[in-house]
């Protein structure tokens, strides 16, 4: 979870991601970023996010995020 | 002889009244509604006087705002479209800066219209408005082809926005001369991108006019989503898009294009952006039966003054060139000393033409600096702009961008002045000095700056004033700034340290 807050802070500081719950639907994370975030999380933790698991709920939470990542972790 | 852009309309509604024009996907209004609600609004704001006043409007990209923004050209007046979404001190500065006679909103957006001091209207009590078909003749009667039908704000470098503002000759010019280039007709199904407070979807709303075509506006949010994004083009049909190039990276990037073909696209206009080349080859790869264009131009006339359509193999290091003008514009490069520049090297982009638009509103010295006489004719009156932007022609007889002469940039397709972002930021408490920078290859803005502010209290402070995308993505506090040998600072220096860490 340390990592992914490292990678979201390096797109945008100055964001409480370990609280914030609506990344997505607040526009906090624009369509630049998620691209950034996909490769910066498929480098960091040796995963490939697949486009069908890019969707809003996966996103909205750093939460949520690294529950993907987990998911996709334990495939 | 079409001198109003509302004759495309009029013709169209009387051909085709049942078929759909606008549709966010959800809803959608037809030809004759679009005729007839537009008529309606245009009446209602007659009998207001509204002939030659702005008229704002607060709404999503809907098709309703497309129906207001007719309403209001059959007014006699000209629209004003205002991102909802914008910080409410710039909101008010647009506001100040066009002394609106009305702000057209909607009942999600009424709060924020009414925090903005003007008398505000709601759409769905105006758009049943009975017609008053005799003032609306009237209008048209002393309606001349030279009268502003829209004004469109961009970033300015003092940190004032700028507002455009265009005329129904340059619109109609621009959209004659895209159609031909491009070749749209009525089985052009488009799927728009663009944010409606842009000059940008002209592209859509112009030819759908025209033809009788049908506009998608896809709601903003899919963009993050490429599958659904993909989904939805294909859901309805969309043959031809013209979207910013982050647009069209962000689905060829994530492996979209393979696993979710859009494919039913035949026409792929880009621009506003350098295509990396990689995922270009990408496009062209998934799509090779579609034809792709690559635009260029600048607001200040009017949308897209160039085009290339993608018809040979490029070279290896060989940019993506923008092309060639549009029927009826020009486009000469001057070099520092005022002449032209010999074919093949580097000069700055001026652009001639019925494209180039009214000026700035309410700013006679912004628009002086740019809108400026063509410095190769000292013989009569001839306005031209001078576009900032630096090019030469390739061996083609092609354009080719080569960058900017100053700090604008372009960032998720956004024309952003770094000058607007250190204006706001240097305002905030804490804060001495500031700079800002855009490693291109970053595509991140870095505010360097001198103060004791946290990067927090920098992002908190910025977000009340300028608009999400001049954010900066990376803030990096210096004891001092690095200065230049007379004392300015060292942007070089300071732009080469961001690229490289």
């Amino acid at each position: 979870m340390e990592k992914l807050i490292e990678i979201l802070e390096n797109l945008h500081e100055g964001i409480d991601y370990e609280t914030c719950e609506t990344l997505i639907d607040d526009g906090i994370l624009d369509s630049l970023d998620i691209v950034t975030l996909i490769t910066d999380i498929n480098d960091a933790f040796d995963v490939a996010i697949p486009p069908e698991e890019i969707l809003p709920e996966n996103f909205n939470s750093a939460k949520a995020i690294f529950a993907l990542i987990e998911k996709l972790d334990n495939i | 002889m079409r001198t109003n852009i509302l004759q495309y309309l009029e013709e169209t509604a009387a051909r085709v009244p049942e078929k759909v024009s606008f549709s966010d996907g959800k809803d959608s209004v037809t030809f004759a509604e679009l005729y007839r609600g537009a008529r309606s609004i245009g009446s209602f704001l007659a009998e207001k006087n509204c002939r030659r006043r702005a008229v704002a409007v607060l709404m999503d990209k809907h098709p309703h705002a497309i129906v207001t923004f007719m309403g209001i050209i059959y007014s006699g007046a000209y629209y004003v479209a205002l991102d909802a979404q914008m910080p409410s001190l710039r909101m008010q500065m647009i506001i100040d800066t066009i002394d609106p006679a009305f702000i057209i909103t909607d009942e999600k957006h009424r709060k924020t219209a009414d925090a903005l001091g003007r008398e505000v209207l709601i759409y769905s009590d105006i758009v049943n408005h009975t017609e008053n078909a005799p003032l609306l003749d009237k209008i048209r009667t002393h309606q001349i082809d030279t009268d502003p039908i829209y004004v469109v704000f961009t970033s300015g470098s003092t940190g004032v926005p700028k507002g455009v503002a265009a005329c129904h000759r340059s619109v109609i010019d621009y959209t004659e001369s895209l159609c031909e280039a491009i070749g749209f007709d009525e089985n052009t199904v488009f799927g728009n991108q663009t944010p409606l407070y842009f000059d940008a979807p002209l592209k859509e709303i112009m030819p759908t006019l025209k033809f009788g075509a049908t506009a998608y506006l896809i709601p903003k949010q899919l963009f993050m989503f490429p599958v659904k994004l993909c989904e939805y083009l294909n859901e309805h049909g969309v043959n031809t898009i013209c979207w910013v190039v982050s647009a069209l990276t962000m689905i060829s990037s994530l492996g979209v294009l393979e696993k979710t073909p859009p494919k039913h696209l035949t026409t792929v206009c880009f621009g506003s952006e350098v295509f990396p080349k990689k995922q270009y080859e990408l496009w062209r790869n998934a799509l090779p039966e579609a034809r792709f264009f690559n635009l260029y131009g600048p607001t200040e006339a009017t949308g897209m003054s160039c085009y290339w359509p993608a018809t040979r193999t490029l070279g290896e290091n060989e940019p993506i060139p923008v092309g060639k003008p549009f029927r009826n514009t020009d486009i000469f490069l001057i070099t520092d000393d005022g002449k032209e520049a010999p074919d093949g090297e580097v000069g700055e982009i001026y652009i001639r033409g019925t494209c180039v638009t009214l000026g700035y509103i309410s700013n006679p010295e912004k628009t002086a600096e740019a809108f400026v006489q063509n410095p190769l004719n000292d013989k009569y009156p001839e306005l031209v702009y001078r576009t900032g932007d630096l090019g030469r022609f390739n061996s083609y007889g092609e354009l080719e961008f080569v960058s900017r002469k100053d700090s604008q940039i372009k960032h998720m397709g956004h024309r952003i002045e770094l000058g607007e972002i250190e204006a706001a930021a240097s305002t905030c408490e804490g804060v001495r000095q500031v700079c800002a920078v855009y490693p291109a290859e970053k595509k991140k803005i870095v505010l360097y700056y001198v103060g004791e502010a946290t990067s927090a209290e920098l992002t908190a402070y910025l977000l009340k004033l300028v608009p999400r995308y001049m954010i900066p993505g990376e803030y990096r506090n210096l004891e001092t700034m690095p200065l230049t040998a007379n004392c300015k600072i060292n942007r070089k220096f300071l732009l080469d340290e961001a690229s490289q860490s």
